[in-house]
């Protein structure tokens, strides 16, 4: 777990410079980002969704939902 | 001397003047705003499942391991926004769930598959964040309870931060608390109850409990019930739950189409983690609880990216790698196309893929010795793949749908499988009014 936990690490601070670097957008250039269905996130109506993986699988988290506790989830 | 003086009147004038324009600009006529009514989220989902092998039953592949649910779940959230006097957005959210199941393991945490089938839970949560558009910067806290299913009471605390950059980045951290009490509810043949001592030898006694703990014993003699005594209702022990989250997340806008983000989960759960009705079976038949570890680290980390492909069609991706102590290693794989067939109306089909390694105290009925430390059949832990696929439907309209007020109708239906032979279809709705 360790060896895959750096790896993880570096993927993650990697992704973070690359994305850092982007050029900037301005506000009248956001129409397609502001979309509602752009949003980086999971939606209102997925929640039954991602409850039942909770519950039904042994992993869970960095998707804005639960990470265990609070539930009889894993 | 008059001239001198006219002078000095005329610069002090000059001077207040141009001080009392300074103040003119400063009072820009903005008004703080009380907390009005912004927005009714209403979510509701039926959930359908089939399965086997249930924990209760230490993954009994037989009948009695069945494992079919039913949930029908409904949530309310209620959002209030209002500005204060330093031009900051405030926002007061009010939730509430509750949710009704019926579970068939359930009914099996007495050995004779009488006890309570079905349950309610009921989760309200609060939160209210503050966001300062001209330092780009935002701040929030919340808390949560639950009660569920006679099995859980849980008490959760939440507080976040976030950090606009200038090139359209955006960092946020959150911290997150749950503080869980798990009610050690046993399987009936777990539970002793001593006011039969005096049977005869030839009767046969039957115990019965329900899922709040309460225990009764049943006394047959050549199959006819000849005597029985109920249990006082004890005060069920429990035992403490806790788990720490640290969620680490970056977005960015990298152009007029697309926009990214990677987010990471730092996680530590201590306590009883496992459940007090899930059985194990020894592969010499006898049977008893699971016993899990006290402590369990888990790092999710997941990435997104969003691209608007055209004038109609957007995908959405999501990647997501998991890692515990335990053993346990996950990947998962989501699609999300959602193509519009007019600016209002959108057609989002979707597929999920979902690959787990079995937790290393896992093993399936009849295989765990005695010998060991750690075990558990409960299947969420085992080694198998799962599929999701399904499509959603969303209007919103200018003018809402069917009413002003309702401006947002989405519908989705789902079917989830694993390869542990677990089928699920759901259907859910969401209605935001505004």
């Amino acid at each position: 777990m360790q060896k895959q936990s750096l790896k993880l690490w570096g993927l993650g601070i990697l992704a973070a410079l690359s994305l850092a670097s982007c050029k900037t957008v301005k506000e009248y250039q956001k129409s397609r980002i502001n979309d509602s269905e752009m949003t980086l996130s999971n939606r209102s109506v997925e929640k039954t969704e991602m409850s039942a993986q909770s519950y039904r699988e042994g992993s869970s988290g960095a998707n804005g939902g639960k990470t265990g506790g609070g539930c009889g989830c894993n | 001397m008059k001239k001198l003086s006219l002078s000095v009147i005329g610069m002090y004038l000059m001077m207040a003047h141009a001080f009392s324009q300074s103040s003119a600009i400063d009072s820009s006529g903005y008004r703080a705003k009380n907390l009005k009514l912004d927005e009714v989220n209403l979510v509701t989902s039926y959930y359908n499942q089939t399965a086997n092998k249930s924990a209760v039953m230490g993954g009994d592949p037989g009948p009695k391991g069945i494992a079919d649910v039913t949930d029908f779940a409904n949530g309310l959230d209620v959002k209030f926004v209002g500005w204060d006097s330093k031009q900051r957005k405030n926002t007061l959210a009010l939730g509430l769930g509750i949710d009704y199941h019926t579970a068939a393991s359930q009914a099996y945490v007495d050995s004779n598959g009488t006890s309570k089938n079905n349950g309610t839970r009921i989760y309200p949560t609060l939160s209210w964040t503050r966001e300062n558009d001209l330092k780009g910067t935002s701040f929030g806290l919340g808390a949560y309870y639950s009660a569920e299913h006679n099995y859980y009471h849980s008490f959760g605390l939440n507080a976040s931060v976030s950090k606009k950059n200038q090139t359209n980045g955006e960092f946020s951290l959150k911290m997150v608390g749950f503080f869980d009490k798990i009610n050690m509810i046993y399987p009936s043949e777990f539970y002793p109850v001593d006011s039969l001592k005096n049977a005869p030898v030839q009767d046969s006694i039957v115990y019965i409990t329900s899922a709040s703990g309460r225990t009764q014993a049943l006394v047959y003699n050549n199959g006819q019930l000849v005597g029985s005594n109920k249990s006082k209702k004890q005060e069920t022990p429990t035992k403490p739950r806790n788990t720490f989250t640290a969620s680490l997340s970056f977005s960015q806008i990298i152009s007029q189409r697309m926009q990214a983000s990677v987010e990471m989960d730092l996680v530590y759960q201590s306590g009883y983690l496992g459940l007090p009705f899930h059985r194990v079976f020894y592969n010499t038949g006898k049977d008893t609880i699971e016993t899990l570890p006290s402590q369990r680290f888990k790092l999710p980390i997941g990435f997104r990216l969003n691209y608007f492909l055209g004038d109609n069609i957007i995908i959405r991706t999501y990647y997501r790698f998991y890692a515990d102590n335990w053993g346990l290693v996950s990947n998962t794989f989501n699609l999300e196309v959602p193509v519009k067939i007019t600016p209002f109306f959108s057609i989002s089909p979707f597929y999920r893929f979902y690959m787990q390694t079995a937790a290393r105290y896992f093993a399936p009925y009849q295989v765990h010795t005695e010998q060991e430390q750690y075990f558990t059949s409960n299947y969420a832990l085992a080694a198998f793949t799962s599929q999701m696929f399904g499509a959603g439907i969303r209007l919103a309209p200018p003018r809402g749908v069917l009413m002003n007020s309702l401006r947002i109708f989405e519908l989705r239906y789902a079917h989830y499988s694993q390869t542990t032979d677990l089928n699920a279809n759901m259907i859910s709705l969401n209605l935001v009014f505004k």
